[in-house]
Formats: structure tokens, sequence, C-alpha cells
């Protein structure tokens, strides 16, 4: 029989990993060549990669920048021994001439620092939202931006976003007030009907008296002079600004135990998903006019703004509701157990955590929404698509497809992808669990 | 353990007042005509067959499952489907479940003060110290900067407990608090439930720990098809009981 017994009097000491395993050249032995047919295939990849580069890039190099039409182009190319009709080079000239048409649209050269100060603002007023380290003071700010916004953009008279601005102070007032004196259902009521009382019965008179006594204002610029890629982070930030919220009141909503509150949810999100976009954005565009009072000019890309911003948060409230569905039921019920309210049990508890397991969607809509403006050319709107049919149409610039697209295709790529790497930069911020 | 009970004093003040309750889940009859009267000071061990109906029964009395007959009053307060009673005794009734539901995305510390700030309104300063005095009583102040996915069970049920402790509660329930333990660390939370005991808490437990119940329990209920068969102080209990139900249940579970 052999003896079973032992025991152990050394610890074994810690011992370095072996090279296959660590390093530079571990990883590609492991990755790259650990077998025959992997490194065929590392061969065949390498192969491929470097025919389409080869192609590729000789096309993107190509001296054109200074050209002024397609024509010009082609016999730079000629000149340089370059095929000049088809793929020999791209003709860079027309991204030199039209760039600040992308980016502004018609709006008037003189204005650009406007728009230009605003996405600079936009950066202050989003830097406490996104990161820590932000003093938490700018967020006064970041609430009055949209107005601020508002009017460098559009420009007019500073007494309208300023007055309109007041309408959500009263709001606040009204809610604190109502809650206080005859409790929180009256509040609520008139967080709702006192603003809406002063939005539209008292505050075009008031304007007109105030324009009247204090003129203060900038020169109006007109919607239609709007476009290109201002148009397109106009309307998609206000959409993701919107939405979110939008979209976790409705998620809210639907798991309610109120049956018409939550019927009411349902009906809706289950409307708009089941609509396509482009019908939504010709009911912007024509149909919505029949259903306003007459003589009403609501502003096209407010209304556009409008359909958008409800789109994404149908969409938005699904995914959140997934967040809320994934979160064990022991949550709420200690939450509940702690005496906590179902306001701040949300707030506190649920929503936190919900709102970090539905990340990776809350993002994934917000790109889609983003990538979703260039739908609005369809309905007129000349955001750099549309420009881009425009600078097309153009004698200088006819038959020109690649570099105008390509151009568009890598600011769109640009703003979505940091999207998409700020999402990972939350989501393992907020990793508390191992 | 050994010596807990014998020290305590049961007063004569009702803490919990339960007269004829029934509860349907659906249509399925799940408590039937509960009577129960717990006087403050009281340690009640709830012991019964799996789908008895005991976890119901606690989770009852903070108003967590709705009850369709009969009077609960705790701490004199009425149990009604009126908000501001139920908010009442859940602030003063704390409760541990079997899975701790400890919230993931706060600190020890965070899960310890949230409720006292928002629901006691407690200055910052005075919740902290608050939090820290109950940490360091279910011994882990060292731990509290961290998050609960960093800790062992015992260690998460240890803070669940401290967290509830912090609301200043005048009854605690016990949901199963040892049942999804591993077997080395469902003793460091029935110590930290005996010290409880001896601090005069009324508590009421669900558990299967039998010997918890002899040695710190005043009384222990036996439950099963959602009634109360049997109750008696635990010698009697154990040694001697009544019921033929309660009889095989004793003999199953302390029989291996």
């Amino acid at each position: 029989m052999v003896d079973q017994s032992f025991v152990r009097t050394e610890i074994v000491p810690e011992k370095p990993a072996p090279l296959s395993q660590a390093g530079i050249i571990g990883w590609f032995r492991k990755n790259m060549f650990s077998d025959i047919p992997n490194t065929i295939l590392t061969g065949v990849v390498l192969y491929i990669i470097f025919m389409v580069l080869g192609n590729i890039l000789p096309w993107v190099f190509s001296p054109t920048w200074n050209s002024v039409s397609l024509t010009e182009c082609r016999s730079i190319l000629a000149e340089i021994g370059r095929d000049g009709h088809g793929n020999g080079g791209a003709c860079w000239g027309v991204i030199r001439e039209r760039w600040l048409q992308l980016m502004f649209g018609f709006y008037p050269s003189e204005l650009y620092w406007r728009p230009v100060l605003s996405f600079l603002l936009l950066g202050v007023a989003l830097a406490p939202v996104l990161f820590d380290g932000v003093s938490r003071k700018i967020l006064f700010f970041t609430a009055v931006y949209p107005f601020v916004c508002f009017w460098l953009i559009w420009g007019g008279s500073v007494w309208f976003p300023i007055s309109v601005f007041i309408g959500f102070i009263i709001s606040y007032f009204g809610f604190v007030i109502g809650n206080k004196s005859a409790g929180s259902l009256i509040g609520v009521l008139a967080a709702i009907a006192l603003p809406i009382i002063w939005w539209f019965i008292l505050l075009s008179p008031i304007n007109s008296v105030l324009n009247s006594i204090l003129p203060l204002g900038s020169e109006a610029i007109e919607s239609d002079r709007l476009g290109g890629f201002m148009l397109a982070i106009l309307i998609g930030v206000t959409g993701i600004a919107l939405s979110l919220p939008i979209g976790i009141l409705l998620a809210l909503g639907r798991q309610s135990d109120l049956p018409i509150l939550k019927g009411v949810c349902v009906c809706f999100i289950e409307f708009i998903r089941g609509v396509p976009l482009i019908t939504l954005l010709f009911v912007a565009s024509t149909l919505l006019n029949v259903f306003l009072p007459p003589g009403s000019n609501f502003d096209l890309i407010l209304r556009v703004m409008i359909m958008v911003t409800l789109f994404a948060s149908a969409y938005m409230a699904e995914v959140i509701r997934g967040g809320l569905a994934a979160l064990p039921k022991g949550q709420y019920e200690a939450a509940d157990s702690l005496g906590l309210d179902y306001w701040k049990a949300q707030r506190l508890i649920i929503l936190p955590q919900a709102l970090k397991i539905s990340i990776p969607g809350i993002v994934s809509t917000f790109i889609g929404l983003f990538k979703d403006t260039t739908l609005v050319s369809i309905i007129g709107l000349l955001d750099p698509l549309g420009l881009s049919t425009n600078i097309r149409a153009d004698m200088a610039w006819n038959g020109i497809l690649w570099e105008l697209y390509g151009f568009v295709a890598l600011i769109f790529f640009i703003f979505c992808f940091s999207m998409s790497r700020y999402s990972m930069y939350l989501e393992r911020k907020l990793a508390t669990g191992h | 353990m050994a010596n807990a009970k014998k020290q305590l004093e049961i007063s004569d003040e009702v803490a919990i007042q339960i007269t004829k309750m029934n509860k349907w889940f659906g249509s399925f009859h799940v408590l039937r005509d509960i009577d129960l009267t717990v006087q403050r000071g009281e340690r009640i061990v709830v012991a019964g067959p799996s789908g008895s109906g005991k976890s119901t029964l606690i989770r009852c009395i903070n108003a967590l499952e709705e009850h369709q007959e009969g009077l609960i009053t705790v701490d004199g307060t009425i149990l009604s489907s009126d908000l501001k009673n139920i908010d009442t005794i859940r602030s003063e009734v704390g409760m541990c479940f079997q899975h701790f539901n400890l919230f993931p995305h706060l600190t020890i510390l965070e899960n310890c003060m949230l409720a006292p700030i928002w629901v006691r309104k407690v200055p910052q300063k005075e919740a902290l110290e608050t939090a820290m005095h109950f940490l360091e009583k279910v011994k882990i102040p060292e731990q509290a900067n961290k998050y609960p996915g960093q800790l062992s069970g015992g260690q998460q049920q240890r803070v669940a407990i401290a967290r509830s402790l912090c609301m200043k509660p005048r009854i605690m329930l016990f949901d199963e608090p040892t049942s999804a333990l591993d077997p080395e660390m469902i003793k460091e939370v029935l110590d930290t439930m005996v010290t409880l005991a001896e601090d005069g808490m009324t508590m009421i437990v669900v558990t299967h720990e039998m010997g918890f119940a002899r040695e710190v329990a005043n009384r222990v209920i036996f439950m099963d098809e959602g009634q109360i068969i049997e109750q008696n102080e635990p010698e009697a209990f154990f040694d001697n009981p009544q019921n033929d139900r309660t009889k095989l249940f004793l003999s199953q579970i302390l029989g291996h």
C-alpha cells in the first residue's frame, strides 16, 4: 500500500510567468502565430489590409486642396500622372471651399461667432454633468444655457428667452407654495398650470411692453438660414438632453400601479415606436399646422426638435425599463423597509442602479438619435446631407461624391465614437461590484 | 450565547398586536386567522416548513406585503393603506433580509447614512457618527469605505443589520438572515444578533437555526399552512412538543 499522508513544510514561492504568457513577443506568439493555420490566417489578413490601404491611401493623399472645381482637380491629377477620371485621387477642394457652409448652413458669415460661442459654452454647460472634478456651481449655468444658446443662435429680443425662463421659475415656486399650503397634488397642478398661463397668455403682451421700454436684442436670424452640423448638433443635443428625463418618467409611468397613468404611458410608447421617424417628421413639417390655432407660426426647427425628442423618449423609456426590470426585487424592498418614500427610493436607490445597467442601451439610443438628425433633409432642412445635395448641384462640383459624404461621415463618426468612449469611461467609473 | 436570555426583562408594553389577520395571494390563502401579541423586549423565533407563511407574516408587519383582513398595530400605529402610517411604521421597524439587499452602488458608510439623512432628516455629521457607532457594534468599522460587493456574505449581513439599526428602530425583523451564508459565517451574524438581544431589542426572527432559538428566544412560534400551530417557551417547545406536525418538523430538522 502507498503511503498517502503528506504534510507541506514550506510554501511554494511565487515565480514570474513564462515568456509565452507575458510581454509583446508572448502576445504575438499566443494570438498571431500559435500554430500553422493561425500563421497562414495572419498572413492572409495582413495581405488584405495591405491591399485595402494601398488603394485608399493614395486616393486620400491627393494634392487637390486648392482646386476650385472638379475639372481643375482632374487636370491636377492628370498632370502628376494619375488617373484623372476615376479613382486617381480625391478632390479635396470642395471641402476647403464649402466646409464653413457644411458647418453653419446659410448663417450670415459675419455672425459665425455666435454659433461658435454657443458651441464653446455647450462644453462648459456639459462639463459638470459629464465629469466629477468640475465644480457643481456650474450646474446653474447648465440650467440657463438652453436660453443663452437660443438667444445666441436665433438672436432677436433678449426678453423672449428671459421671459420663457421665468416661466420655469414660476413653475418651481408654484410647486413649492402649492405643496406647502395645499398638498402635493395642488403643488403639481400649480407647477403645470401657472407657467402655461404665463407662456400662452401673459408672455407676448409683457414682451412687447418690455421691448418698447428697453429694446435690448441682437440681429434676428431666420430658421431657414440655419443648417449644416450646427443644425444636426442643435437637434441632436436637444433630443439627447430632453429624451433622457422624459424617457425615465415614461418608464416609471409604465411600471406604475395607477392604471390610467400606466395606460397613457404604454399607448404613447407603443404608438411612437410603431411609427417611422420620417412619418413623424412629415407630420411636423406639414400636418402640425392644421392642428395649431390659425395664425400661430410655430418654428419648423422647433417642431422637428419636439418630434425627434418624443421619438427618442419612447425608445429611451424601453431601454430604462429594461434596467429597472434587471434590478432584484430586494432593492425595492430594502428601500421600502427603511422608510424611503417612492420618489426618494427611485432617486437614491433604484434609478442610479437602473440607469447604470442601461448605459450601453441609452448611449446607443443617443447615437441613433444623433445620426437620425440627417433624416430632416427629407423635409427640406439643410442638415449636412441636405447641404451635400445642394453642393453637388453646383456646376463646379457636379459629380463629386465620396469626398463630401466621406467628410460628413468622418465628422459624425467623431461625435458618435466620442459618445461611445464616454459611455465606456462612465461604466468603468461606476463599477463597484467584484 | 448561553446566559443571554436569563438577564433579559420583558416589559408589559405591547409592541405589536395582530388580531384575526388573513392574507391571500390571488386566490391562495397564505395566512389564516393570525393572532399574535408581542411585548416590548421579546425575542420571538418563527419556525416552520417552507411555504408555511412565516416570511409573509413578518413582511406584513412592516407592510412589505398587504393584508386583506384583520388588524395589525405596531407601536400604537394601526397599519392601514394610509401611506403616512406605513412610512411611520417602516421607520420604526428595522428589517434584515435573507439576501442582505445592501445598495451595491453605495459604500458601506453611505448605505448606513442614507435613511437617517433622507427619512429622519438627521444632519450629515450626526448620521456619520451614528453609522460608525453601529458599524463598530457589528465589528466592521474598518470596511466603512468599501462597497458591498467587496465584502463576504457574513460581513454584508452584519452591515445590513447596522444599516437597520442606524434608523434607531424599536423593533427588528429578521427574514432568514443566515440562510444564504456559508457555514463558517453563520456564527458571526448570530453573535451580532445575540448582542442585539442583550441590548433589549424587540426581535422577531424567522430562522432554521434551532440553537439560536433555544438560547436566545423567549418564545418559539411554529407555523404550518399559514397558521400558528404551536407556540411556547423554547425548552417546552423543543423538549415537549404537543402537536403532531410540530413533532414531525422537529424530528426532521433535529434528526440529522
